[in-house]
């Protein structure tokens, strides 16, 4: 039991928490929650979980709920970092019905929360960068004023610098973005590439509000001529033309050039790509690409190739004289010699395409050259609070969502493993039950009391000796119409656990079959189900080799229920 | 509710592991998890990180990892908090947080631990309580020297002076030897700043960012009251206004919860009754408008041949202290382009040293006057694709890699704020004999300085 500070504050907790007749009490357990709240002596650690089993509280009336929220407010201006975040996460659940309340706490805790972005421990800084992000996600405008804090620092670990460049990405607006992009500039010449690929990436992001300026910056990166920044420049600008087209034209005349620098695949995919749909603005696209088809013996990645086909192709319906030729080596190659197998069925493809009419091939390849509707698309939109609020002070944030659905996959994957057997029994009753008799049969084997034991295997003469040494335990009789189709009805009962071990013919008169199940005590359930000729019955007997009576009514009830449920799919 | 809290020595051997709930793994979890931390890519964050359904988080304190396991989703505010008060308390009762103190006093650490956590939830962490149930003594090394100064000495001054206390003597054990009341009670009372500056390169002030807290050690018997005056004319905020003039300006401040403010608002007198060990009594912030100028001033200028290669770096440092104060341990750490192996220096003073290390160049000044102006001279050559000779000498763009300098130093007996204590009276003691020492201290130290070149 967590220490909350004295002996009579865990009484009235335990009060609280486990006395039936408080809880059923409406005012009572108010009055002791509110006790609980009001509690002084308790230090941070008791804070921090008071705030949290709070959490689990519903206040009833608006008027409660602002009663409770001036109570913890005191613990908004707490020194301790897990108090604050805690109770800024009870406010945002509390209050989940008044966005203004919410906007107010998420307000108050951004004080604290840039403390605690320029700590001194590096920890804590982490997880405050963490939670910011999350906040702008649903704010975005929320810490604008305050982007100085952001700037990375050059001691500062890498993790923590990538977290910032994010950071500065996300709270962009008019009134700072020239300084966010001036600081961002200095960083894309930082010593680490990793960290400069980062803030390139960076400014691609910023650049489909503020194009201009950022292409502006990335023509000027592609000056320095360094390899590592080359590459993710284009790489850059291959994303954006195809979200803002307006700034085509300023990348087409920042591209010549920049083929010396770039040597890993993805810089020369993003090259070989631009020049390809945009080569008709680029004068010395095909030459460049010559260059590329020259060396293409040499070439390692066939991802290059691959790209470099599809491009010298769309080059050649704008310019035909120029490429002719190299498409004519390109394509030899790829068919007489390359020795990857996707290379080579795209150089085919495209024969054959090129034999069959110059018209086909405009009206396969002439794809759009961009959409800036992916742009709308991909932004993600402001998410409201409610969203993320329970996934605040905890884990997620520091983990990041595709990480932590990650994880909670792994985890719950252990969990349910032992249920599988079940399910998979279900999956071969295939379209004949219809689907909301599914679910209720489905519903079934978790009904509690009688859980019976799946792919039971009785034999025949097992259940005879059994069935004729026993008594009848229940008999009763259903209402039934129509004919019976012994198909349905024994998956349906193999839904249940409830073997077939004889059965009729479908039209047989009178018709009978033969059941037998068995519970996980190993108490064995034997049953007959004969439908009489007039068909306007089903008569059940039940046999048990244990006396025991409820788990008997249990077995029945399953029974009556899978065989309502078949009943009523003919009526 | 944490499973496990082990403590690794920076090359990973485990110091000490206790189980709470017995519900994961065994004690070569402490090996995974360095195995993990080491095999890290580059981008992910070790300090959350998961196996098999096992969340490790931890904190690096005084070259040790701290760490902690669990398997719920609980709040990473909180398990950071305990870990750091659960590094100050084995700071407290230990004398010091480091590998050989751990190392030697393990029976204390678990039975901490033992007082401190119960099955995995958190009971307490306060010295006061914590003092009723601890039995074990501490060992304390024997030997220790009197220039022992870590990065920033805390409560103990520098060296430079007579008559003040090494900075290990408040690194002793806090609740030793409750018999020996021969021990001299002591209070250290410190003020320290970061700063944070960001010098774009044409000279101008991006940002500059002072974090500052107070700092109580005390080694008064518990039930003591003090009363700590900072200067009256400190304000809170952009609007408040006292006394006259411009006056000295935080922008926001935070008290530790022990901490009585009834005679804040007139008098900025701080009254509490602090526990033994250590406390943060108040923290504070200021942005963007520091009272005084900044301390340092580098004024670079750069030539490079790109012909020749050759690339010459004028530093010139200048000191805007005033003349009474100095900077201690000054380094100025400026990376340098790929590929430089050698330099020749001139430099303008003979204490100076400057060296080349790890692709930067380290120029270490251990004293610098107020006022004072230094310079060096660096000349060096930068290998890289020769470049036709008509470009000739340009001073237009830096080479890419000499990268922004940045700049450590200690301010003694300066606040970069203004922010001082007037003084640190002791209202009332139980024992009340002996006359206790009171150290009060200022300091100042730079946290990123940064000047753009």
């Amino acid at each position: 039991m967590p220490y909350l500070g004295s002996e009579d504050v865990v009484k009235e907790l335990k009060k609280a928490l486990c006395n039936p007749h408080i809880q059923a009490d409406r005012l009572r357990y108010r009055n002791v929650i509110q006790r609980v709240i009001r509690m002084s002596k308790l230090d941070q650690w008791g804070q921090a979980e008071v705030v949290n089993f709070l959490l689990r509280y519903q206040p009833r009336s608006e008027e409660e709920l602002f009663d409770i929220l001036n109570l913890l407010d005191s613990f908004l201006k707490s020194s301790s970092p897990g108090v604050v975040m805690g109770a800024t996460k009870l406010f945002l659940i509390l209050a989940k019905k008044f966005p203004h309340v919410q906007t107010d706490v998420l307000v108050r805790v951004k004080g604290p929360l840039l403390a605690a972005c320029s700590s001194e421990s590096r920890e804590l800084c982490f997880a405050a960068l963490c939670h910011v992000r999350q906040i702008l996600h649903s704010l975005p405008g929320h810490f604008s004023s305050h982007y100085k804090k952001f700037f990375c620092s050059y001691l500062e670990p890498h993790y923590i610098k990538l977290q910032k460049v994010e950071v500065l990405c996300e709270l962009v607006n008019d009134e700072n973005v020239q300084q966010v992009l001036e600081e961002l500039r200095g960083y894309c010449t930082d010593v680490s590439a990793d960290f400069s690929q980062a803030a390139i990436f960076a400014i691609g992001g910023i650049a489909r509000t503020y194009t201009d300026k950022c292409v502006q910056i990335l023509t000027e990166l592609l000056g320095l001529r360094q390899e590592h920044i080359t590459t993710v420049v284009v790489q850059t600008f291959r994303d954006l033309v195809w979200l803002c087209p307006q700034c085509t034209e300023a990348v087409c005349q920042a591209l010549p050039g920049c083929e010396e620098n770039i040597q890993d695949s993805e810089g020369k995919q993003a090259l070989i790509w631009l020049l390809g749909v945009h080569g008709e603005r680029i004068p010395s696209a095909p030459y460049v690409l010559e260059d590329f088809v020259d060396n293409v013996k040499s070439e390692t990645f066939p991802a290059v190739k691959m790209e470099l086909l599809t491009a010298l192709l769309r080059l050649f319906l704008s310019r035909p004289a120029e490429c002719q030729d190299m498409l004519g080596r390109l394509l030899y190659y790829c068919i007489e010699e390359e020795k990857d197998m996707a290379v080579r069925d795209r150089g085919l493809f495209y024969y054959r395409l090129l034999l069959v009419g110059i018209d086909e091939v405009k009206r396969i390849l002439c794809s759009p050259k961009s959409d800036p509707s992916l742009g709308l698309l991909e932004d993600p939109a402001e998410r409201p609070v409610n969203s993320w609020a329970s996934d605040f002070n905890t884990l997620v944030p520091v983990y990041g969502r595709a990480r932590w659905a990650n994880i909670s996959k792994c985890q719950g994957a252990k969990r349910h493993g032992p249920e599988l057997p079940n399910t998979a029994s279900f999956a071969t009753s295939g379209s004949l039950i219809p689907e909301e008799n599914k679910e209720r049969i489905q519903e079934l084997p978790d009904s509690g009391a009688l859980m019976l034991v799946p792919n039971l295997q009785l034999t025949a003469e097992y259940f005879e000796k059994t069935w004729l040494s026993l008594k009848v335990a229940h008999q009763q009789v259903l209402s039934w119409q129509g004919a019976v189709h012994p198909d349905t009805l024994q998956m349906a009962l193999q839904v249940v656990n409830i073997q077939t071990i004889a059965m009729s013919r479908a039209g047989a008169r009178p018709w009978k079959a033969y059941l037998s199940a068995q519970d996980d005590t190993g108490c064995l359930f034997l049953t007959e189900v004969v439908l009489e000729p007039e068909n306007l019955e089903m008569q059940i007997s039940v046999k048990q080799n244990e006396a025991k009576t409820e788990t008997l009514n249990s077995f029945i009830s399953v029974l009556e229920t899978v065989i309502g449920t078949i009943g009523d799919i003919k009526s | 509710m944490i499973s496990q809290f082990f403590i690794l020595s920076s090359k990973g051997d485990p110091l000490i592991y206790k189980d709470f709930r017995g519900d994961s793994g065994g004690r070569d979890v402490a090996e995974l998890f360095y195995r993990k931390l080491t095999g890290l890519p580059g981008d992910e964050s070790p300090v959350v990180m998961h196996h098999h359904d096992r969340h490790f988080i931890h904190i690096r304190h005084s070259g040790l990892y701290l760490v902690a396991t669990t398997s719920e989703n609980i709040s990473p505010f909180s398990l950071l908090e305990l870990l750091s008060r659960l590094a100050t308390l084995l700071g407290d009762y230990c004398g010091s947080l480091g590998e050989g103190t751990i190392s030697r006093n393990v029976a204390l650490v678990y039975e901490l631990l033992d007082e401190v956590l119960d099955y995995g939830y958190v009971q307490t962490t306060s010295t006061e309580m914590l003092r009723n149930f601890i039995q074990t003594e501490p060992v304390v090394s024997k030997p220790f020297s009197l220039f022992d100064l870590s990065s920033v000495g805390l409560f103990g001054a520098e060296t430079q002076q007579s008559k003040v206390a090494p900075s290990s003597a408040a690194s002793r054990p806090v609740l030793s030897s409750r018999s020996d009341q021969s021990q001299k009670n002591e209070v250290f009372l410190d003020v320290v700043e970061r700063l944070s500056v960001l010098i774009a390169s044409n000279g101008s002030l991006l940002k500059v960012d002072v974090q500052g807290e107070i700092r109580l050690k005390s080694f008064l018997p518990s039930g003591s009251e003090m009363r700590i005056g900072l200067t009256e004319e400190f304000c809170v905020g952009k609007s408040e206004l006292r006394g006259y003039g411009p006056g000295i300006r935080v922008d926001e401040v935070s008290f530790h919860s022990s901490v009585h403010l009834e005679e804040f608002e007139s008098h900025r007198i701080l009254r509490l009754q602090p526990p033994q060990g250590e406390l943060t009594v108040m923290r504070y912030q200021l942005s963007d408008d520091l009272p005084s100028p900044l301390p340092f001033r580098l004024f670079p200028s750069v030539q490079w041949d790109r012909g020749s290669g050759r690339l010459q770096v004028y530093l010139k440092l200048r000191c805007d202290l005033p003349p009474k104060s100095q900077a201690l341990n000054v380094r100025l750490h400026l990376p340098l382009p790929r590929g430089v192996v050698s330099l020749s220096q001139e430099l303008s003073s003979p204490e100076q040293k400057a060296e080349l290390g790890e692709g930067a160049l380290r120029w270490d000044l251990p004293q610098v006057q107020g006022g004072s102006q230094l310079s060096g001279l660096f000349q060096m050559d930068v290998p890289g694709p020769p470049v036709p000779p008509s470009h000739g000498p340009s001073t237009s763009a830096p080479p890419l890699g000499l990268g922004p300098a940045s700049l450590s130093f200690e301010l003694p007996r300066h606040t970069c704020s203004g922010l001082q204590v007037r003084f640190l009276r002791l209202t009332f003691t139980p024992c009340g004999n002996a006359n206790p020492h009171k150290w009060v201290r200022h300091l100042s130290h730079s946290d990123a300085y940064v000047i753009r070149i």
